[in-house]
């Protein structure tokens, strides 16, 4: 590095200036790989951040009567707690997962808006501090801070001044309506990547599944983020304008903020799976050295889940009360969606079959994914039967069944996902030894941890409660499922150090390490500032596969 | 693991439970939606059991054939430069697993839509006992309105025998913030919402105490808004009625703490038969002697615990809605004396 | 296999649609989706108000407002054709036209809360009429508003030169915009006024 007089500085301030100007850069890119490593790792901060707040949660209720969180405490851990794992952990990954991926996956330069991309980043971020500034904010630091605790859906009229003074709420609004103006500018840009970037070739129909994926998922953050967007909009109005949206005293109606919020809280939980799905789409393939089996049905089955979604969100509300005939509805929209979920799976298996499924790190966690998504797909099933739910709604059985989707739904394909294009995003391979330690220990405690939290629920334990009698039949099994979090924990301390270790140490990967068939393995590793240095064209949905096999590409068979 | 843990336990509660008590009261403490008492219960608990054997079936079939796949198609040494036939699909296949889990799931939803109807009850029939169920931050009152009695927290109903059946039925209202009543081995949970009116029932012929609690997250002390309900026999819910009716004994030693009572703020909120208290912000405090715990259930209804409540709700009960009295330990004491009295 | 013709199929001419477009129509459907919500709640409230005033007392068509905004999406159109044809003159006067139409009817409903405020003492805390009609009329407003700045300034644009003809498809997409206020306006005329 030289100074102006064209000197050479010394090496201390090189360094120094060197940081800065590589900070300022991060700060002011606009570049999508960059936004996108942003916010992956934002997300996995919010991450470690919310499982911290969990494992208290966890420590607070292994034991019956246990006093070492206070009620004001554990409800805001607890609201917290899903509140950023929802907000700022599942949506901000994928989001990252979808800004890195697909300009490279459309033969594509960058987003189609790519200033807008850095604003929704950077919404993002702020709304995330913003909410987590209520936890030192307003009265905070003393005792518990004044960060919310009305839970994550925030039922009315438990979110009105009355029940609510202070701020705490006013956090939770602005905090995921800050974030969730980004989320809904990123979509819209992925929406226009998708359908207006594509590389000469690319018809639709040639996309990989991933792209789809992500096309659905868009246009389901589209219709059902705004909606929430309103529904706090209004109870910002109650809070500050005393007007009565959900003014129980003035006639409003509590349940109508149950409709709101579900309007977009079903819909919502799909907005996570979706990516999920996504990446899974992308690795079982190339991992049994198979195509998709019945693209045209994954893609329909995906537009089928996006729609249907759309029309069960009040299968959260079968407690409330509603007529006979509404909760019947609600069953049939519900259970529906089992089928093009089950033809999903369904067709994962078809790829695997018959192939020669290479168990790398990817790959073992897509496996476990299938396991796990089984389990807490029926187990949402179970909770669609509307009597059924009459018993299950709100206890701890919920909380196993989301836990389940959640984790092994989504977190799994996280992994998954990493494990796949960290070679990609870094030119370093993630360590396999290490990475089969996260795996295990992190497999065998989640299932410890939630696997049993089934039987609480079954048990009369309802969710929210931050503490028990003895003697009522859940003692043994909070202990167990406290445990479980030790082994989750380390589970995750592995995946860091695997990380940090090979990001120094790390194999180098090479352009296509995994011997992969979408284009973002046929630039190098990391890609260049400009993805491509010319712009690809495709025959095929595997246009890799093609350039591999000349004699026998995909072309003649779609 | 975990799940074979839970199971052991499920089962022993179960084997636990399942000898029958005829006449007795039980006071077992685990609430098993497997374990119903009550028709609705059993009604839920058979759906329960029909949809739990259809899912896991479904989950051995699958899991079994993502186990096989795994262990039958896994790369062996040599494959890495060979590839497998390139498949792209079949139509007859895709078709096959979408109509089957249609078929599943027609299934399920008409047993489901089934046991809705049989549950739905929307006005209480002739024979039933009314109760009106209002959910507080953090308590539950119950409101008698065929014997005019008010209670709290503990919620005393008659069996219904088969010769002379009498369901309970409950109407469900909230003075403040949404609940949820619950109690497991009786009927599935319905919330307890302001401004609107929800329903619920049960009709048991099983005497004992019943466990449940608030379902429904309210605000701080969610964790303490439990529920008893007690199913006497007729004959002693019949007692149970006449005691709740009686006026209050007024039992002359303890005068000066009923004096130091009625000029206390306790009256605000609180309500006794016999004294000029009629506050309905709390629990009414008449025949306080016949429950079994206070603070919707973070305490036996002991006279320790009674003072120790008084003199400081707030550490029993941490954000409780009643305050700290302040009051001097010989005041206390003499309150406490005078609610020892209420039976 | 070997049979197969060995040249890939050659890609069709590769056109595909203008992001701005897209980018457009995504916004209108997330606003639509915004509105749906405030609509809901208005007609979930309809008649529920438990003191006065209530709507059929107090609620007037705003006949004059509704002519002159749906007009608007009339004089935006043919001020679009005028700039295709090249008549920048035409086209300033016609949206110029759209601006005062987009005016008079921020200016009339600015009379009409005037009126419901001072003489029928109905405002967002009055009940839940004021609630939702005040939330869901102002939000269409404050659409209004915004609208009304981006066509002034592409006026301004226009008018100095720096924006033209070459701008049509950008100005274009402006007016998908200005359509669909409009399009929100006929929707919630119907649920506020209409149904009452
Ligand atoms: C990623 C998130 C995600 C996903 C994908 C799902 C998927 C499903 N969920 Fe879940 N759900 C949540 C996240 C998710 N859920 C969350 C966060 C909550 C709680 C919110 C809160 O209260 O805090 C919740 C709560 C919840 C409830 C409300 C419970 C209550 O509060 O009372 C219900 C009720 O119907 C439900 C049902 C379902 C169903 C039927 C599916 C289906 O999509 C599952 C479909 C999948 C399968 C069925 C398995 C694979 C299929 C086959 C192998 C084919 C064969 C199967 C059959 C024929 C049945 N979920
Ligand atoms: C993506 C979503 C997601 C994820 C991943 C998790 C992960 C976990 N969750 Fe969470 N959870 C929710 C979403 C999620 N949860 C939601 C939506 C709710 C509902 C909230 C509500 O009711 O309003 C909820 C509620 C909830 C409850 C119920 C609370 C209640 O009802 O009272 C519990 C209780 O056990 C729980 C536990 C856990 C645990 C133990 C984990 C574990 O898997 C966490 C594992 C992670 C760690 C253990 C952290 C590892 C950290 C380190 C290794 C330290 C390194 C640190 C540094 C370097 C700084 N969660
Ligand atoms: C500001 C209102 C208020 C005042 C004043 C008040 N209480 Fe209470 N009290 C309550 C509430 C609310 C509860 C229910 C608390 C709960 O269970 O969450 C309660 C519960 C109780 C209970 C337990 C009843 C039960 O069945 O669980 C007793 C006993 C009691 N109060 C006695 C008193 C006495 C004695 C005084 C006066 C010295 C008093 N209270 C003053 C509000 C009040
Ligand atoms: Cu009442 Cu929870
Ligand atoms: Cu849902």
């Amino acid at each position: 590095m030289t100074a102006i007089d064209g000197s050479v500085l010394p090496a201390e301030a090189a360094a120094r200036t060197s940081f800065w100007i590589r900070a300022h850069e991060w700060a002011t890119t606009v570049d999508h790989k960059r936004l996108g490593l942003l916010y992956i790792s934002s997300g996995l901060v919010f991450f470690l951040i919310a499982g911290l707040e969990a494992s208290a949660i966890r420590a607070q209720l292994a034991f019956a009567n246990n006093d070492l969180i206070g009620p004001n405490t554990f409800n805001r851990l607890m609201t917290v707690h899903g509140t950023t794992m929802v907000f700022f952990v599942g949506m901000p990954i994928f989001f990252g997962f979808g800004n890195y991926l697909i300009p490279l996956m459309i033969g594509a330069r960058d987003l189609a808006f790519p200033r807008l991309n850095a604003f929704g980043y950077w919404l993002f971020l702020f709304g995330g501090l913003l909410f987590y500034f209520s936890w030192i904010g307003g009265d905070g630091l003393y005792g518990t801070g004044t960060a919310p605790d009305v839970g994550w859906f925030a039922y009315s009229p438990l979110t009105s001044p009355a029940f609510s003074p202070g701020n705490s709420t006013d956090y939770w609004i602005l905090g995921i309506m800050v974030a969730g103006f980004g989320s809904t500018a990123t979509a819209l840009n992925f929406v226009a990547t998708i359908l207006c970037m594509r590389c000469p070739g690319m018809t639709l129909g040639k996309m990989p599944l991933f792209v789809w994926m992500m096309l659905v998922n868009g246009f389901l953050v589209l219709v059902a983020l705004t909606p929430l967007t309103a529904a706090q909009v209004m109870l910002l109005f109650d809070r500050f304008l005393d007007s009565h949206f959900f003014d129980t005293q003035a006639g409003g109606s509590a349940v109508l903020w149950q409709h709101f919020f579900w309007v977009f809280g079903h819909p919502e939980v799909y907005i996570l799976i979706l990516p999920a799905f996504a990446v899974a789409s992308e690795v079982t393939p190339v991992f049994s050295r198979k195509p998709i089996f019945g693209y045209e049905i994954m893609v329909a089955a995906t537009t089928g889940i996006g729609f249907i979604s759309l029309g069960v969100w009040a299968h959260h509300m079968f407690t409330v009360g509603l007529s006979g005939p509404v909760n019947t509805f609600f069953t049939a929209s519900t259970m529906a969606i089992a089928v093009p979920t089950g033809i999903k799976i369904f067709n994962w298996l078809g790829t695997m079959w018959g192939g020669r499924i290479r168990l790398r790190m990817p790959m073992l966690w897509v496996c476990a994914f299938l396991f796990e998504f089984v389990i807490a797909g029926l187990t949402g099933v179970m909770l669609a039967v509307v009597p059924f739910d009459w018993q299950l709604s709100d206890s701890y059985f919920v909380v196993a069944h989301f836990h389940f989707v959640l984790i092994g739904g989504l977190l799994y394909n996280i992994f998954a996902g990493i494990y796949y294009w960290f070679p990609k995003a870094t030119g370093k391979m993630l360590s396999e030894r290490l990475g089969r330690w996260h795996f295990w220990v992190f497999v065998a405690g989640f299932n410890v941890t939630f696997g049993t939290m089934h039987f609480q629920g079954l048990l009369g334990m309802p969710r929210r409660i931050y503490t028990y009698d003895p003697g009522r039949g859940w003692d043994l099994l909070n202990l167990i499922t406290s445990l479980g979090v030790i082994l989750q924990a380390i589970g995750i301390l592995f995946f860091l150090v695997n990380v940090l270790w090979s990001l120094r140490r790390g194999e180098d990967a090479g352009q296509d390490p995994w011997d992969a068939w979408t284009l973002e393995w046929s630039t190098t590793s990391p890609p260049p500032a400009y993805n491509f240095e010319k712009i690809p064209v495709v025959q095929s949905r595997r246009p890799l596969w093609d350039l591999k096999h000349p004699n026998d590409p995909d072309w003649r068979y779609e | 693991m975990g799940l074979l843990a839970g199971a052991a336990v499920l089962c022993a509660t179960g084997v636990a439970m399942a000898e029958p008590t005829t006449g007795r009261p039980v006071f077992d403490q685990v609430s098993n939606m497997f374990q119903p008492v009550s028709v609705p219960a059993a009604k839920i608990r058979d759906l329960a059991l029909l949809v739990l054997a259809i899912c896991g079936g479904i989950f051995v079939v699958v899991g079994g054939l993502i186990a096989y796949t795994l262990i039958r198609f896994r790369a062996r040494p040599g494959d890495e430069h060979r590839e497998p036939p390139q498949v792209y699909g079949s139509s007859n296949i895709e078709a096959a697993w979408t109509i089957v889990p249609v078929i599943i799931v027609v299934v399920l939803f008409l047993a489901t839509a089934r046991t809705i109807n049989e549950l739905e009850l929307k006005e209480p029939p002739e024979s039933a006992l009314q109760v009106t169920v209002v959910g507080h931050r953090w308590w539950w009152e119950f409101q008698y309105p065929e014997y005019g009695i008010v209670t709290a927290n503990e919620l005393h109903v008659p069996a219904s025998t088969p010769d002379a059946p009498r369901p309970t039925f409950l109407w469900l209202e909230s003075v403040d913030v949404a609940h949820s009543f619950w109690v497991p081995r009786l009927a599935g949970k319905t919330d307890v919402i302001p401004n609107r009116r929800n329903t619920l029932w049960l009709e048991t012929a099983q005497p004992g105490l019943y466990l449940g609690q608030c379902a429904e997250y309210c605000g701080t002390q969610h964790a303490h808004m439990l529920l008893r309900v007690y199913v006497h026999t007729p004959e002693d819910f019949a007692r149970w009625v006449e005691e709740q009716k009686a006026p209050e004994a007024e039992v002359a030693s303890v005068a000066a703490g009923r004096d130091l009572f009625q000029r206390t703020a306790c009256i605000n909120c609180h309500a006794a038969s016999g004294t000029v208290a009629d506050g309905t912000f709390g629990p009414s405090l008449s025949h306080l002697m016949s429950r079994e715990t206070i603070g919707a259930g973070v305490a036996m209804n002991t006279p320790d615990n009674l003072r120790a409540w008084i003199r400081d709700p707030q550490t029993m009960k941490p954000g409780v809605r009643m305050p700290d009295m302040k009051l001097a330990d010989h005041e206390v004491d003499a309150i406490v004396d005078y609610l020892v009295t209420l039976r | 296999m070997t049979t197969a013709s060995a040249t890939p199929p050659a890609p069709a001419e590769w056109t595909l649609p203008s992001r701005g477009r897209v980018g457009m129509a995504c916004l209108i459907l997330t606003e639509s989706a915004f509105f749906a919500i405030f609509i809901a709640a208005h007609l979930f409230y309809i008649g529920k108000s438990l003191n006065p005033p209530y709507a059929r007392d107090v609620l007037e068509l705003p006949v004059l407002n509704t002519i002159c905004l749906l007009s608007s999406s009339i004089t935006i159109t043919l001020a679009l054709r005028a700039l295709r044809r090249g008549a920048v003159g035409t086209f300033s006067w016609l949206w110029l036209a759209t601006i005062l139409l987009g005016l008079e009817f921020l200016i009339g409903t600015g009379l009409e809360w005037y009126g419901l405020i001072y003489r029928d003492g109905l405002t967002i805390d009055t009940n839940l009429l004021g609630t939702t009609f005040y939330s869901l009329v102002g939000f269409h407003a404050a659409h209004v508003t915004l609208g009304l700045l981006m066509l002034s300034g592409t006026l301004l644009f226009v008018v100095l030169g720096w924006a033209g003809e070459r701008d049509v498809e950008r100005i274009d997409v402006l007016s998908w915009y200005w359509h669909f206020v409009d399009a929100i306006w006929v929707v919630v005329l119907t649920v506020v006024y209409v149904i009452v």
